[in-house]
């Protein structure tokens, strides 16, 4: 009788661990800890793609005699600060240091488009076929970043729900896979505000 | 008197909190809701010229189609046109590539896809290229077929001439591109029997002949409870595998199993018949899952179009408007 009631024990043991083991999603862990650091790399690769086209774009603006020089210092200045950042995988992990990178990509974003739309005025520039090809990388390239953004969101959203919900966020702890950091919308306050259409006397 | 006026007074504050939290939640789950709506739902990919406008028609669409079923024949690769009359509230880019990346034009092993979409009323059309196919059709190249082949024709409302051409280009530049060699079973295997998980669903059987075993044996007895499990464990293999062999032996192993666990489960029963059912179980749940999986993708395939499923988009190519 003891003998069955052992074996029968042994069995529950076995059989409990076993699910424990499955059910603790550390297996998950590993692969979406990978896939979101996988997709991470391809945000910074387009976000590195970016930065390598810009001084081919503010070398063929340059050639355009009397194009606004503000505009230009502050594509160079957003590209500078923009790859200044040292990004390592542990910058996931440390949402200031995220918040930091997020920034100076916005602001080089806000930069070049800004160049884009001065460009328009200068019909010369548009004629140029150098500058029109370097102007449809650019919004290749945009989009990418876009589509990247785009994954390493949902990988990172799978992940943190892992890392959250019961029982795995025991799992987390133990094996420290904390939350990672997302993008957000940067200018959130600005577009809940309905744009304004002004067809008064154009400014100058 | 003061009392019961202040009781009051908590007992409005906390209704009013608790309704605000109410109203806020329900704003969010309704608002997250209607943003879920609101983008376009992905078409179902059922033909390589997809027209929801109805601006082409049959023989242009046939000709089209006969032309990018022949060159996925020749060079393996998929064009899929697709032509919708607006992709609002989502520009252009985003849509596409979301119908791309749901659909996963390009074959299995290879992922060389491209998707030609055509937004007619908002007069914008992309060219979405998968990630293998960006060095063959640089975003460069993509610009030029829409601003020189689509654009001039379709600002003369000449869409088939424009889809056309591009779709000509796109033949000609892919088809000097060199891409794997066309392997006729590799591609028919990956139409049907892509995203298909083959150890999960031995599993799936392994337990789901346990379950409904052990609830078929309770309703409806010792007897007609293992043979309706069988019969059961039988069809769903057919349905699966298509192959009658395969089914008769799912069934019989199922039969034999439930038959047995069922025998051997009460509460008195023996160790070495405990571990013995568990034996027929797992060796019934490999043999429906893993032997199926190993005949049924040769046996099925032909009839219709359907996507490789290898493409995956990142958002290579480009938009041009007219």
């Amino acid at each position: 009788m003891t003998q069955t009631m052992q074996r029968w024990l042994l069995i529950l043991v076995a059989t409990l661990s076993l699910s424990t083991l499955t059910g603790c999603g550390y297996n998950d862990f590993q692969k979406l800890d990978e896939s979101s650091k996988s997709a991470w790399s391809e945000v910074l690769n387009q976000y590195q793609r970016r930065a390598d086209l810009v001084p081919n774009i503010v070398a063929s603006v340059k050639g355009q005699a009397n194009f606004e020089q503000d505009t230009l210092t502050k594509v160079i200045e957003a590209r500078a600060k923009a790859t200044s950042i040292q990004v390592t995988p542990e910058t996931l992990n440390n949402p200031e240091a995220f918040d930091k990178f997020q920034k100076a990509q916005g602001e080089l974003s806000g930069a070049l488009s800004r160049l884009m739309v001065v460009s328009e005025q200068y019909p010369q520039l548009q004629a140029n076929q150098a500058f029109r090809d370097l102007r449809v990388t650019l919004e290749g390239t945009e989009n990418r970043i876009t589509v990247a953004r785009n994954s390493y969101i949902k990988t990172v959203q799978e992940y943190n729900v892992l890392a959250r919900s019961f029982p795995t966020n025991i799992t987390a702890k133990i094996f420290s896979y904390p939350p990672k950091a997302t993008f957000s919308v940067q200018n959130e306050a600005q577009i809940s505000v309905p744009p304004t259409v002004d067809f008064g006397t154009p400014k100058k | 008197m003061a009392v019961a006026r202040f009781e009051h007074c908590i007992e409005r504050c906390i209704d009013r909190y608790i309704l605000r939290w109410l109203a806020a939640i329900f704003f969010v789950v309704t608002a997250g809701t209607a943003m879920a709506q609101a983008v376009l739902p992905v078409p179902v990919l059922d033909a390589r010229v997809i027209d929801q406008t109805g601006t082409l028609d049959a023989t242009t669409r046939q000709t089209l189609d006969a032309k990018l079923a022949a060159f996925e024949q020749k060079k393996g690769s998929q064009i899929v046109v697709l032509m919708v009359p607006t992709t609002q509230p989502e520009d252009i880019a985003s849509y596409a590539n979301r119908v791309a990346s749901t659909w996963k034009i390009g074959r299995k092993e290879v992922g060389d896809g491209v998707l030609v979409i055509v937004a007619k009323d908002d007069r914008k059309m992309r060219i979405e290229v998968a990630r293998t196919l960006e060095g063959a059709v640089p975003d460069l190249t993509a610009a030029r077929i829409i601003d020189e082949q689509m654009k001039p024709r379709f600002r003369d409302n000449d869409f088939a001439g424009g889809i056309g051409a591009a779709v000509d280009q796109l033949v000609a530049i892919i088809g000097g591109e060199a891409l794997p060699e066309v392997a006729r079973s590799s591609t028919q295997r990956g139409a049907r029997g892509g995203g298909f998980n083959w150890p999960e669903l031995g599993i799936f059987l392994f337990f789901g002949v346990f379950a409904v075993g052990r609830m078929a044996r309770s309703i409806l007895g010792n007897k007609l409870g293992p043979i309706v499990t069988g019969l059961g464990a039988g069809v769903v293999a057919m349905v699966v595998t298509s192959s009658i062999l395969l089914a008769v032996a799912a069934g019989f192993i199922s039969l034999l199993f439930t038959l047995f666990s069922g025998a051997l489960s009460l509460p008195s029963m023996g160790n070495g018949g405990r571990r013995g059912s568990a034996w027929g179980g797992a060796v019934g749940g490999g043999l429906g899952g893993g032997f199926g999986g190993g005949f049924g993708g040769g046996s099925s395939g032909g009839g219709g179009f359907g996507s490789g499923g290898g493409g995956s988009f990142g958002g290579g190519g480009a938009s041009g408007g007219w």
